[in-house]
């Protein structure tokens, strides 16, 4: 069985706001999976309706086929949410137990987790001395506990430096490697980028992609185009008729193509037209440039 | 049961207050035997409240579990807190996320509070026994083992405030805001029977205040151990000299503990409802 957790049609609204709507999504077993969307597109209610801290308006979701109750295979995967919460009057070691108590694990676990995001130093330090970036990784080492299938990340870099950002995707990347199955959350897209498979865009609630990252990147890219006579190079390639869209900015012409072309077979043609570039530029989209594309776009009917 | 058992306990053990306050309440339940020490010797009159028969059993019962009753206030504190705090530490959402189902936790909470419950009967049971074998004038078994129907009234009385405080500490969010409330709450119980004694019998014809006042939460907690004072032997001498007889019935008050009952089994049902309902 590969499906870790599908989702059919699952809503939630707050009054007249749709947080989600009718969201169908399947998470399946050995991906990293990013969950994009800016802020507020219901990124984080999704989560928490799959992880039993939101009661969903509509639909239903299902874990590992549905075989096993909610709780209990919570108990088997790990999950960080938003910002890590423990109890702050206890140590990394006594909050790390009674999460084993909680989800019924062997504590042997523990030193091992600790050991790999490097807190066994200050496992007998209370929660509320540690730093954010220490909170953020006893928040993995605690999710992590149970050796879970998947691991289900919220925003785990959110308000960290640089370095505690790096250590995190480091972690992340270390996690995925091991055959964990991940859902990570998140609006910084290089990040996603770097450590995501597959990807499921989110606006108001709304998915607006599901798949593979270089397949959401992988577009046919576009052409920065100079010649010395503009308008000539622009007549030529409309007659081209290769193109979607022409536009020009900043004296180049930015030119999309309708299939995939190869640069040289762009720059023979319009030499063939008496047309000589002076700049011949091909790009690939970012998959920033995708993304605010797919979430700039009108709302699907 | 004892997961969930070890999983509050834990919670409780590693807070400082909460343990401070767990031996605070035990320890003053155990210095009520401090109470047989006081002396007033004031020229001729010589007062010695061990003497004053308030040790002698079956008295002793009715005595000690009115007076430690009102220790409850501490735990009170810690109960209300316990479901409070994990609002504010957010730890409510991690524990349903790292695995525990809402109803487990509700039963974590309440196991606790009836393993308190359970401790606290048996501490004052044994306290009192313990005072009474010393200063009681009769201590033949069949007379120190009567009425010990008031150590049953007093663990459903603790159970039903207790329910009310988990109820309070969860709907609340905040546990002083919570305290506060039962404060008010006490208040309101107080207004709400003067305004029935003055005007109900005019609105309902037969109806007294004291009927319906004995369906409120927390009178119907008080009423099911009553005041034990007017019961010793010198308090009954004084009235009677000055033409007053106490006609009441200190026994156990079977609708008291029927109503206390009902109000713990409504306030834990609500809590339970909360926690399903509510998104964190």
């Amino acid at each position: 069985m590969n499906t870790l957790l599908e989702l059919h049609n699952l809503s939630k609204t707050y009054g007249k706001i749709r947080a989600v709507d009718q969201l169908s999504i399947r998470i399946e077993k050995g991906h990293v999976y990013g969950l994009l969307g800016p802020n507020g597109s219901g990124k984080s209610t999704t989560l928490g309706m799959v992880l039993n801290v939101i009661n969903p308006t509509g639909g239903h979701f299902q874990w590992f086929g549905g075989s096993l109750t909610v709780h209990q295979t919570l108990k088997q995967i790990g999950a960080i949410i938003e910002r890590p919460n423990f109890y702050p009057y206890m140590t990394a070691m006594q909050n790390l137990k009674l999460v084993c108590t909680i989800k019924q694990c062997p504590y042997e676990k523990v030193e091992e987790k600790l050991k790999l995001v490097e807190l066994w130093d200050r496992r007998d330090s209370k929660f509320s001395t540690y730093s954010l970036g220490m909170k953020q990784r006893l928040a993995i080492a605690s999710a992590l506990v149970s050796d879970p299938e998947l691991l289900i990340l919220d925003e785990p870099t959110n308000g960290l430096d640089p370095k505690g950002i790096h250590q995190i995707r480091e972690l992340i990347a270390k996690i995925a490697a091991q055959g964990t199955t991940v859902l990570l959350a998140s609006h910084l897209l290089d990040e996603v980028e770097k450590v995501c498979s597959h990807v499921i865009v989110l606006k108001n609630g709304v998915k607006h992609y599901e798949g593979p990252v270089d397949q959401l990147t992988h577009s046919h890219g576009y052409f920065e185009l100079q010649a010395p006579q503009l308008s000539a190079l622009q007549t030529a390639l409309e007659k081209l008729a290769l193109f979607d869209t022409l536009k020009t900015q900043n004296g180049k012409i930015l030119a999309y193509p309708k299939k995939p072309l190869a640069p040289e077979s762009l720059n023979q043609k319009l030499a063939a037209q008496k047309i000589f570039l002076s700049t011949l530029n091909y790009k690939k989209k970012t998959l920033e440039e995708q993304f605010l594309e797919l979430t700039n776009r009108p709302q699907q009917p | 049961m004892i997961r969930l058992l070890k999983i509050e306990w834990t919670k409780l053990y590693h807070n400082t207050v909460s343990r401070i306050l767990i031996a605070c309440y035990f320890l003053l339940i155990t210095f009520i035997a401090f109470l047989a020490a006081i002396k007033v010797e004031i020229g001729p009159i010589k007062f010695h409240l061990a003497e004053q028969g308030i040790f002698n059993f079956p008295y002793i019962w009715h005595f000690n579990t009115y007076i430690i009753g009102y220790m409850k206030v501490f735990f009170a504190i810690i109960i209300v807190s316990m479901a409070a705090s994990e609002y504010s530490y957010k730890t409510l959402k991690q524990n349903l996320i790292d695995g525990l189902s809402k109803k487990e936790v509700l039963l974590s909470k309440v196991y606790t509070m009836l393993a308190f419950i359970l401790a606290s009967t048996l501490f004052t049971f044994l306290t009192s026994l313990v005072l009474g074998l010393l200063f009681s004038d009769y201590t033949e078994a069949g007379i120190i083992f009567s009425d010990l129907e008031y150590l049953l009234a007093y663990a459903i009385k603790l159970f039903g405030f207790f329910s009310f405080c988990l109820f309070l500490g969860m709907w609340i969010k905040r546990a002083a805001f919570a305290l506060g409330f039962l404060i008010v709450w006490q208040m309101v119980e107080g207004i709400a029977y003067g305004i029935m004694e003055w005007k109900l019998s005019d609105w309902v014809p037969g109806l007294s205040a004291q009927q319906v006042f004995s369906f409120f939460p927390l009178n119907a907690m008080s009423n099911l151990i009553k005041e034990p004072f007017t019961r010793l032997s010198g308090v009954q001498n004084i009235a009677q000299q000055v033409g007053e007889t106490f006609d009441k019935d200190y026994g156990f008050d079977l609708l008291s503990a029927a109503v206390v009952l009902v109000w713990s089994f409504i306030f834990l049902w609500a809590t339970y409802r909360l926690l399903r309902k509510r998104d964190l």
